[in-house]
C-alpha cells in the first residue's frame, strides 16, 4: 500500500530526475518568475539556473519569454495539455461503459413491456 | 429544444460528458432513454453491472464483483487478466436511495474519491449525473497524471530524455 501510494505520488514528478527542477515547477506553479528570481530562490548562479530551465523548456514543460532584459518563466502547456488529454480518455472509457449499459437499459425495458404484458393478461 | 427533441426518435448514440468541475471535483454526465428505476437497476444489481462496468475495449475482464448495495454495505470488483495479476477496487455504499441517489467510498487508496451517482428522470428519460469528489487538489491531480495507461508511459519517456538532456549538461 505504502509502496503502491507513492508510486502514484511520484508520477508527475518522476518526469523530473532532479530536485531543483521540481522545486522550479513548484515555484511556477505558483506564480511566473523570472530567471534571476528562481536563482535568487534556489541559491545557484544565473547560469547554472539557465541550464536548468533550459532542460524543462526542451521537455515542453516550461515556456520563456524574453521582455526587455528580463526572462520570465512559466509553466508550459504540456501540463495543461496533458490533463485535457486524459480527460478525453477518461471520457472515452466512460461512453464505452455507458455504450454496454444502454444495451443493458434496453433489454430491461424490453423485458418489463413484456411482463407488464403477462400481468395484464 | 426539448420538444423538438421529444419527436425524434430515439437516438443510437448518445453523448457522454466529463468536466472537471473544480480542483477536487470530476463531474460525469449522460442520458438513458428509460426511467430512472430501470437504469438504478442495472447500477444495484451486480450480475447487471458485471454486463457493462468493463467494457470490451478496456481489454481487461472483470473477475469477481460483490456489491451489498445499501447504506454502510460494502463492494469488492476485481480485474485482470488472470486472477494471480488482478486489480482490486472496493468500498461502501454510504448512501442508497431506491432509484434516485448512491453514493459509496473508493478505498483502494488514500486519494480515492468520494463518488455520488445521481438518476434525474424526466418524461421516461433519465440523466445520469455521476460527481467524483476527490480528497484535495493534489489527489485529482495525482489521478489525472497516473490512472491513464498512457500516462506513465509518457512520464517515463519524458524522464529518460530529461536524464539525456542533463547528461549532456
Amino acid at each position: 500500500m505504502v509502496q503502491c501510494r507513492s508510486t502514484r505520488f511520484d508520477a508527475p514528478f518522476a518526469a523530473l530526475s532532479d530536485a531543483t527542477r521540481r522545486g522550479v515547477l513548484e515555484q511556477l506553479g505558483r506564480a511566473d518568475a523570472s530567471i534571476t528570481d528562481l536563482a535568487e530562490k534556489f541559491h545557484m548562479t544565473l547560469t547554472g539556473m539557465q541550464k536548468h530551465v533550459g532542460v524543462l523548456e526542451q521537455a515542453g514543460l516550461v515556456t520563456t519569454e524574453k521582455v526587455g532584459r528580463v526572462r520570465t518563466c512559466k509553466l508550459g502547456l504540456r501540463r495543461l495539455e496533458e490533463e485535457a488529454a486524459w480527460i478525453e480518455g477518461y471520457r472515452q472509457l466512460w461512453d464505452a461503459r455507458f455504450d454496454e449499459l444502454d444495451k443493458v437499459v434496453e433489454e430491461l425495458k424490453r423485458k418489463e413491456k413484456v411482463d407488464g404484458r403477462k400481468k395484464r393478461k | 429544444m426539448d420538444a423538438r427533441r421529444e419527436s425524434e426518435p430515439t437516438p443510437m448514440t448518445n453523448h457522454t460528458t466529463v468536466e472537471r468541475k473544480s480542483e477536487r471535483e470530476l463531474v460525469i454526465k449522460r442520458t438513458f432513454y428509460a426511467p430512472a428505476r430501470i437504469v438504478f437497476e442495472a447500477w444495484t444489481k451486480p450480475e447487471l453491472l458485471k454486463r457493462w462496468w468493463v467494457p470490451k475495449s478496456a481489454g481487461l475482464s472483470l473477475l469477481s464483483c460483490e456489491m451489498d448495495v445499501r447504506v454502510g454495505g460494502r463492494y469488492r470488483l476485481e480485474f485482470g487478466h488472470e486472477a494471480s495479476k488482478s486489480m482490486a477496487f472496493f468500498g461502501k455504499y454510504i448512501e442508497v436511495t431506491p432509484h434516485s441517489r448512491l453514493v459509496w467510498t473508493n478505498e483502494e487508496s488514500d486519494d480515492g474519491p468520494v463518488t455520488t451517482v445521481t438518476f434525474e428522470e424526466t418524461s421516461g428519460k433519465t440523466l445520469l449525473v455521476l460527481h467524483e469528489l476527490y480528497p484535495s487538489k493534489g489527489a485529482l491531480d495525482v489521478a489525472i497524471a497516473g490512472m491513464e495507461d498512457g500516462m506513465p508511459e509518457s512520464f517515463a519517456q519524458l524522464d529518460e530524455l530529461l536524464v539525456a538532456l542533463s547528461a549532456r549538461h
